[in-house]
C-alpha cells in the first residue's frame, strides 16, 4: 500500500525553511531557463507569423537574405506578366519591387547602435501585405523623402518618433507615419519609397520582387517558372518559408540558454539532494516506524520521491510566477540573415509553462532518488535506535 | 588540536552533506565564473597590444555599403598612420548553409594586410606564396584544423553577397589575432568577377605608430570625410569587434541578471546547509559552551566551516570553469569567440565570492548557535 500524499505535503511544512530555501533554489533555475525560453518563442513566432501563402518572393539566385539579392528592373517587367499573378480591383498585377537597406540607429535604452532594415516598397507593396496597418499620421508619399516606421521600430530606437528627421542616403527623411505590423518580422523595419530610395542610393535595381498568386496551385507554378528560366538567374519561394528560415537568428540565444540552464539545473539537483538526505537522516525512526507497520520498501522510496517531486514542482511553481512579468516585453537581437535588429517580444505560452513544471519535475526527480533509495533501504533496528 | 583544524574537520564531518553542498555550489560558482570570463573578454580587457594599435574605418550609414578606395591613400598620408588594408567582406557559401560550414572570409591586399597585421603568424614562404597567387587562399590554423585542409587544397565558394563563384587554391595557413578568423583572398581576385567592386572598399583597417595616436587618428580620417559622398564611421577595432556583440542584446543585463540568481541561489545552498548542520548539532553547541568556549569562538567556528565549505567549492566550480573554457576554445566555436580566458584575478574574485557568499549565509545560524542557552542546548532532542 502506498503513503499518502498528505503525509509529504505535512512533512514539507514541517521544516518550512529548509523547504522554502530549497524551492527558491529551484525556483530561480527555473525562471532563468523559462526567460530564455520565453525569447526563443517570440523570436520564433516574429518570423512564423509573417507572410502570405500565397505570396512569392523572388530573389536573385543563390541569395539567401533580401539584402544581398539584386533583381533588375527588366526582370521585374518579365515576372509581373507571368500567368499566375493576381490581379487587383483596379486590374493591375499585384507585384512590387522592394530595395532593402541597411541604416544605423541607436536603441533608445543606450545600450549601442545597430543596424535596422529600410524597405523601400509601394501602395502596391502594401496591398499584399493586408496585416499591416496604419496607427498615427499617414504613409509616405511617391517621390518624397519621407518614411513610416513599425510601432515597435518607434519604441526601440531614438530619433524616430512622428515628425523627426532620420539622417540616410544621400540627406534626411522625415518620419511621417507610424504602422503596426503585429508579430511579424515587419515590425522591425521602416519603410519608405521604393522610387525616392534608388534615386538616393544610386542603385537603380531591387532587392527582390513579391508577387501575389490567384491560388495555391498558381503560386507553385510561379516558383517554378521564375526560378526555372535560366537567363533570368532568379529563384523564388513562398514568402511564409523566406521568413521561417531567419528563425536560426536563435542559434546563439539558445546555445546560451542550454549552457546555463543546465548548469544551474546540476547545481539546483544537488541541492535538493542534499535538503532530502537531511530529510531522510532527520527522519529516520520515522521510516523505521512505518516499516514496522508494515509498508514496505518500495512504498517508501514512492514517497520520497514524490515529496522530492512535490518540492520542486513548489520550486517550479514560483519559477513561472517569477517569470510570468517578463511576457510582453519587447526586445531585439540580431537576425543572422538580414543582418540587422529584428525586435520582438517575449512570450510564455502554455506550453512553455508545461515544460518549465516538466523541468522542475526532472531536477526533483534525479535530486530525490539516491535519498530516497537510501531511506528504504535503511536497516530498521539501527534506525529505532539513533 | 586547534581551533582551525576543528573548524575543518568539522566541515567535512558530515561526507555525504559536505560533498553534496560543494558540488551546489561549485556548479553555480562554475556559472558566476564563466559569466566573469565573458564580461572581461568583451568589456575589460583591452585586447592585444597589436589590437589597440589598429582602427576600423566603415561607411558611417551602413556596413553594408562601400567606400570609394582613394579613401586608402588619404587615410595613408595622415600624420600618426603606419598602414592601411582593405578589408571586404565575402560571404560566400561553402557547401551548404548549414553553421558548421560558416566561416569569415576576407578580400584584402595581400601585402597591406599583414603591414596592418603583423601580430599575425604566416611562414614566409607560404604568404610569398599566396602573395604571387591571385586565386590563393590564405586560411587561419583553425579553419585548417576543423575543416582538413592542406597546403594545395582547393575550397570553392559559392555566390552569396556578390554573383561570382570563387574558385580558390589554398596557399598559406595563418595564426590570425583575436576576432578575425577567418580565409584571406585577393580582393583583385574577387573585382575580377564583380564590375561595380571596381574601385570601391567595405572596410578600411589602418595601424597607427603608437596607442596614443588612436584617438586623433579615428577623429582625423571621420573629419576628413564629412562631407564626403561616403562618410566614414571609425572606432577601435575593438569597438568595432563588439557592436557585433552588442547587436545581440542587452548582454551587460543578461550577465548581470544571471549572476545576481546565481549568487542568491549560492546563498540559499550554502545557508540551507549550515542551518541543517548546526541544527544537528545543537547539544554539541551547548557542550562546547560549558567547556568554556566563548559566543565568539562558537560564531567563529561555524562561520569558519561555512566558509571552508563555500570556498571549497568556490575553488572546484573555478578550476570547472577553466576546464569548459580550454575546452571551449579547442572547439570550432572557439574560433569565433577567441580571446575567452581564465585571469587570475577572475580565479581570485570568484573564490572571494564564495568565501563572501559563505559567510553572509552561514552568519545568522552560527549567531543563533552561539547564543544558545546551555541547559535548553542539553535539553533538545533533534
Amino acid at each position: 500500500m502506498a503513503l499518502p500524499i498528505s503525509y509529504n505535503l505535512r512533512n514539507l511544512r514541517q521544516r518550512p525553511a529548509a523547504t522554502a530555501m530549497t524551492a527558491l533554489g529551484i525556483a530561480l533555475t527555473v525562471m532563468i531557463a523559462l526567460f530564455i525560453l520565453e525569447l526563443l518563442s517570440g523570436l520564433n513566432q516574429a518570423f512564423v507569423t509573417t507572410g502570405d501563402p500565397l505570396n512569392v518572393l523572388v530573389m536573385r539566385k543563390g541569395s539567401d537574405a533580401e539584402l544581398t539579392s539584386l533583381v533588375t528592373h527588366g526582370q521585374f517587367s518579365i515576372l509581373k506578366t507571368l500567368p499566375g499573378v493576381a490581379r487587383d480591383a483596379r486590374g493591375r498585377p499585384m507585384a512590387v519591387g522592394e530595395l532593402m537597406v541597411v541604416i544605423v540607429l541607436p536603441r533608445r535604452d543606450g545600450t549601442g547602435d545597430v543596424n535596422v532594415s529600410v524597405r523601400g516598397t509601394s501602395a502596391m507593396g502594401r496591398e499584399l501585405r493586408p496585416g499591416i496597418h496604419l496607427v498615427a499620421g499617414r504613409w509616405f508619399r511617391p517621390g518624397q523623402r519621407e518614411v513610416v516606421v513599425s510601432r515597435s521600430v518607434r519604441r526601440r530606437f531614438a530619433h524616430v518618433a512622428l515628425g523627426e528627421k532620420i539622417r540616410f542616403g544621400k540627406g534626411e527623411w522625415r518620419v511621417v507615419g507610424v504602422f503596426d505590423a503585429g508579430n511579424s518580422a515587419h515590425s522591425s523595419e521602416i519603410w519608405a519609397d521604393v522610387n525616392t530610395m534608388e534615386a538616393d542610393f544610386g542603385r537603380p535595381v531591387f532587392s527582390s520582387v513579391l508577387l501575389r498568386a490567384t491560388s495555391p496551385v498558381a503560386a507553385q507554378d510561379l516558383i517554378e517558372a521564375a526560378s526555372g528560366d535560366q537567363r533570368l538567374e532568379l529563384s523564388g519561394e513562398l514568402e511564409p518559408d523566406y521568413y521561417a528560415s531567419q528563425t536560426r537568428s536563435g542559434a546563439p540565444i539558445r546555445a546560451i540558454g542550454i549552457l546555463v540552464s543546465v548548469i544551474m539545473a546540476i547545481g539546483s539537483c544537488f541541492a535538493a539532494m542534499n535538503t532530502m538526505y537531511a530529510a531522510v537522516a532527520y527522519r529516520a525512526r520515522e521510516i523505521a516506524t512505518l516499516r514496522i507497520l508494515g509498508f514496505s520498501r518500495p512504498s517508501i522510496l514512492l514517497s520520497f520521491v514524490i515529496e522530492s517531486v512535490l518540492l520542486s514542482l513548489l520550486g517550479g511553481l514560483a519559477g513561472v510566477l517569477l517569470a510570468w512579468p517578463l511576457s510582453g516585453l519587447s526586445t531585439g537581437t540580431s537576425n543572422a540573415v538580414t543582418f540587422s535588429e529584428v525586435v520582438f517580444h517575449l512570450q510564455l505560452t502554455p506550453a512553455l509553462v508545461v515544460t518549465a513544471l516538466g523541468f522542475a519535475t526532472l531536477m526533483g526527480l534525479i535530486g530525490g532518488l539516491a535519498p530516497a533509495w537510501h531511506a528504504s533501504r535503511q536497516e530498521i533496528l539501527t534506525a529505532l535506535r539513533s | 588540536m586547534t581551533l582551525t583544524q576543528f573548524a575543518a574537520r568539522n566541515a567535512f564531518r558530515n561526507h555525504r552533506r559536505s560533498l553534496l553542498t560543494m558540488m551546489s555550489i561549485g556548479f553555480s560558482l562554475l556559472l558566476l565564473t564563466l559569466l566573469m570570463v565573458v564580461w572581461q573578454a568583451f568589456y575589460v580587457s583591452q585586447g592585444t597590444p597589436a589590437s589597440a594599435l589598429r582602427i576600423a574605418t566603415r561607411n558611417r550609414v551602413s556596413l553594408t555599403f562601400t567606400l570609394p578606395i582613394y579613401y586608402l591613400e588619404k587615410i595613408q598620408a595622415l600624420p600618426g598612420v603606419e598602414a592601411v588594408a582593405p578589408m571586404d567582406w565575402v560571404g560566400g557559401t561553402y557547401k551548404n548553409d548549414k553553421p558548421q560550414n560558416f566561416f569569415a572570409q576576407y578580400a584584402t591586399d595581400p601585402v597591406r594586410v599583414f603591414q596592418v597585421f603583423p601580430d599575425w603568424k604566416i611562414d614566409p614562404r607560404q604568404k610569398r606564396n599566396w602573395q604571387r597567387d591571385r586565386q590563393g587562399a590564405a586560411v587561419s590554423s583553425n579553419l585548417a584544423r576543423q575543416h582538413g585542409w592542406k597546403i594545395g587544397d582547393s575550397i570553392y565558394l559559392q555566390k552569396n553577397i556578390y554573383p561570382t563563384d570563387l574558385n580558390l587554391r589554398i596557399d598559406a595557413i595563418y595564426t590570425p589575432g583575436s576576432g578575425w578568423d577567418g580565409v584571406l583572398i585577393h580582393r583583385k581576385y574577387l573585382s575580377d568577377g564583380v564590375s561595380y567592386l571596381k574601385g570601391k572598399v567595405g572596410i578600411l583597417v589602418t595601424r597607427v605608430a603608437a596607442p596614443d595616436d588612436v584617438a586623433r587618428v579615428t577623429r582625423d580620417i571621420d573629419a576628413m570625410f564629412k562631407n564626403a559622398p561616403a562618410p566614414t564611421r571609425s572606432e577601435s577595432e575593438r569597438a568595432f569587434q563588439l557592436s557585433f556583440l552588442a547587436a545581440l542584446g542587452n548582454i551587460k543585463a543578461f550577465i548581470l541578471g544571471i549572476s545576481a540568481a546565481v549568487v542568491f541561489t549560492i546563498l540559499l545552498v550554502s545557508g540551507n546547509t549550515m542551518a541543517m548542520s548546526i541544527r544537528e548539532r545543537t547539544r554539541e553547541v551547548a557542550v562546547l559552551k560549558t567547556l568554556g568556549f566563548t559566543r565568539r569562538a562558537i560564531l567563529t567556528l561555524f562561520i569558519g566551516e561555512g566558509v571552508t565549505l563555500a570556498m571549497t567549492g568556490g575553488i572546484l566550480g573555478t578550476l570547472g570553469a577553466q576546464g569548459l573554457v580550454t575546452a571551449v576554445a579547442a572547439s570550432p566555436a572557439g574560433a569565433m569567440l577567441s580571446g575567452l580566458k581564465l585571469t587570475p584575478p577572475v580565479f581570485l574574485l570568484s573564490v572571494t565570492v564564495a568565501a563572501m557568499v559563505g559567510f553572509v549565509s552561514t552568519f545568522l545560524p552560527s549567531w543563533n548557535a552561539s547564543r544558545l542557552d546551555i541547559v535548553e542546548g542539553l535539553r533538545y532532542i533533534g
